[in-house]
């Protein structure tokens, strides 16, 4: 039998890269390099639009101002310079932190579900949240403090139980009955949420304005209270975005490959519950950012999760930003809610990507 | 290199493979043939250890159950009967995860890892195609991938369920060749379960032919590939022949 190997035709074989053989390393720099632009472009719209007509310059000497044992004088006005440092920077820097932290959870819970429409809400974090935030709302006055406790306990405690009722019902490690128990959970607890909203329908409008998401109440303090979750989280995902890569060809492939996929997952879906669970807390539940972040993303890199995950990260807190420039500046002096805002300019946005990506392969 | 102690694999209650003890030499290639469920696929996976299984695998003298999965990972390399091939992911990325058993939990590829994993695209002649996403192979390149990849992790042990199930004649036959080349040039041990019992006849040392999970005939391809055994396990009536050049040739007889 005659054997035509391809080995022996390689000499014929033109390779784009004769001789050097080694593949070229998968780079996130342009795409961060890109993100970065963005990100300080939306800072700069951040602090400067609003009432007070202020400039990023402005906001940058106030920062400087800021910075300890350095002696600097912005020479901004003290009202310029409180309306910089008091309000719109915490509200800036929080937006940044949910932005990261929802599209960053998206893009790890994508991977480790290995399923596109996959958020940061999957497991029942939303739901939770909510819970938790309504139970302390119809509780009155005295007890607002605990808002952001209650709705991160809430997250936390409804991803466990989905984890707990998935792992018991299912196959041991199967994402299939993990994801059907979050929407279990998820339903259960909306329902619960829904009926304490319902008895105490004088609080209707507080809790809808906290479910539908807002940076308004942003602080330093709201900074500081999500700033150790978010970073913690952010470090974990960026850690695992090699082996997000290797999940993509699935649990058995990984295993094989020596990965032990199930404890990857667990790890990774820990990190985003407590970084997204943080983030809900103080800014309620924003949605879609999770989603069209990532896939923009994707769809305008090579997909690899390297590129992926750092990339939703910045651009994410970047969307954020410019979509609570957006809302409290549509309608100045009433402000949307900013996740009418994600939702009204995001989904266009994603929809004119996905098209403009169709339209390029079929070329 | 690979040897089967009493191996028994339950799915609930069904017993896919049961007591099977058998061995395979260093640098032989072994055949599993058998109707389908008589096990082949389970055995595979049992060696790559997706089944909790009884008895004792070991590889290379090491019991494969109390391995780390990285040193398995090291010395067996797994290639699915569907392998999942992302359709966005580049053929670069895909060949790099085979290099995931030689990096740290938290590490990337080193120069080293790229250089195989390019030298590999070269040799199976995927060279210049490194930046193309999946979705744009043809069949005999996705499996000539998929064969790259299993080669980057460096393993002795090559295990393949049904490698050439989607692909045409020619390129069937060409991807048993390669195989057969790669593992004679870096003196691999094969196991693969293949359905073509002639194609299993022409390229395994021997074949070892399973029945509802049990070992029913074990031996070199003329010893194995006979009218009775295939008759009796797979219920097809058959003719066996050889062809000119000595090659055994199983083909369907139909009742007229």
């Amino acid at each position: 039998m005659s054997t035509t190997l391809p080995r022996h035709d390689v000499a014929a074989v033109p390779t784009s890269n004769p001789g050097a053989g080694a593949l070229a390393s998968v780079s996130a720099r342009g795409p961060v390099v890109v993100a970065l632009g963005a990100l300080l472009g939306a800072v700069a719209l951040g602090v400067s639009m609003g009432p007070a007509d202020l400039s990023f310059v402005a906001a940058l000497r106030v920062v400087l101002s800021h910075v300890p044992f350095v002696h600097f004088h912005s020479g901004v006005s003290r009202i310029d310079a409180d309306i910089l440092w008091q309000i719109r920077l915490p509200r800036v820097v929080l937006g940044g932190l949910v932005g990261a932290m929802l599209a960053g959870g998206g893009a790890a819970f994508q991977g480790v579900f290995r399923n596109p429409l996959a958020d940061p809400y999957l497991l029942g974090v939303a739901a939770g949240a909510g819970l938790g935030a309504t139970a302390v709302i119809v509780a009155g006055q005295r007890l607002s403090e605990f808002l952001p406790l209650a709705a991160f306990g809430g997250a936390v405690g409804a991803v466990t139980l989905t984890y707990v009722v998935g792992a018991t019902v299912g196959r041991q490690g199967a994402t299939v009955s993990i994801v059907l128990a979050g929407v279990a959970v998820a339903a259960l607890l909306t329902a619960i949420q829904t009926f304490l909203q319902q008895q105490h329908a004088q609080d209707l409008q507080s809790v809808y304005a906290w479910i539908l998401g807002s940076l308004t109440v942003a602080t330093w303090s709201e900074v500081v209270l999500i700033l150790p979750y978010v970073a913690v989280s952010a470090v974990v995902l960026l850690a695992h975005r090699r082996l997000l890569d290797v999940l993509r060809v699935g649990e058995d492939e990984a295993d094989s490959l020596g990965v032990r996929s199930s404890r990857v997952r667990i790890t990774i879906v820990v990190a985003a519950t407590l970084g997204t669970a943080a983030a809900v807390a103080v800014s309620g539940l924003i949605g879609f950012v999770g989603i069209i972040v990532p896939h923009t993303v994707r769809l305008t890199t090579n997909a690899s999760y390297r590129v992926v995950v750092p990339v939703s990260m910045i651009g994410g807190a970047a969307f954020l930003i410019l979509a609570d420039v957006a809302a409290r500046t549509v309608l100045a002096p009433s402000e949307i809610p900013i996740g009418v805002v994600t939702a009204f300019v995001g989904a266009p946005f994603f929809l004119f990507v996905l098209r403009s990506r169709r339209v390029g392969r079929s070329t | 290199m690979i040897t089967f102690d009493g191996v028994t694999v339950r799915y609930d209650s069904v017993t896919a493979l049961c007591d099977l003890t058998e061995e395979v030499e260093a640098g032989e290639w072994v055949g599993l043939i058998g109707p389908n469920g008589a096990g082949k696929t389970t055995l595979l996976r049992a060696v790559a250890r997706l089944l909790p299984h009884d008895g004792e695998i070991t590889v290379d003298g090491a019991v494969v159950s109390s391995m780390s999965p990285k040193r398995l990972a090291r010395l067996v390399a797994y290639v699915p009967q569907q392998p999942e091939l992302p359709p966005d992911m580049t053929v670069a990325q895909y060949v790099l995860l085979g290099r995931t058993p030689h990096i740290g939990y938290f590490g990337f590829e080193t120069p080293e890892d790229r250089r195989v994993c390019g030298e590999l695209l070269v040799a199976l002649d995927l060279g210049a195609m490194s930046e193309r996403r999946l979705s744009t192979l043809s069949g005999g390149e996705l499996q000539r991938l998929v064969l790259a990849r299993a080669l980057a992790q460096q393993a002795p042990v090559l295990l393949l369920d049904e490698p050439t199930s989607a692909l045409d004649l020619g390129r069937r036959v060409e991807a048993l060749e390669l195989v057969d080349a790669l593992r004679r040039e870096r003196g691999l041990t094969v196991l693969s379960a293949l359905h073509d019992l002639t194609l299993a006849g022409q390229f395994a040392d021997r074949l070892i032919m399973l029945g509802e999970g049990r070992a029913v005939c074990t031996g070199k391809p003329d010893e194995v590939l006979t009218v009775e055994a295939l008759a009796r396990h797979f219920g097809a009536s058959v003719r066996v022949m050889r062809s000119e050049d000595g090659d055994l040739v199983v083909v369907p007889h139909r009742a007229r």
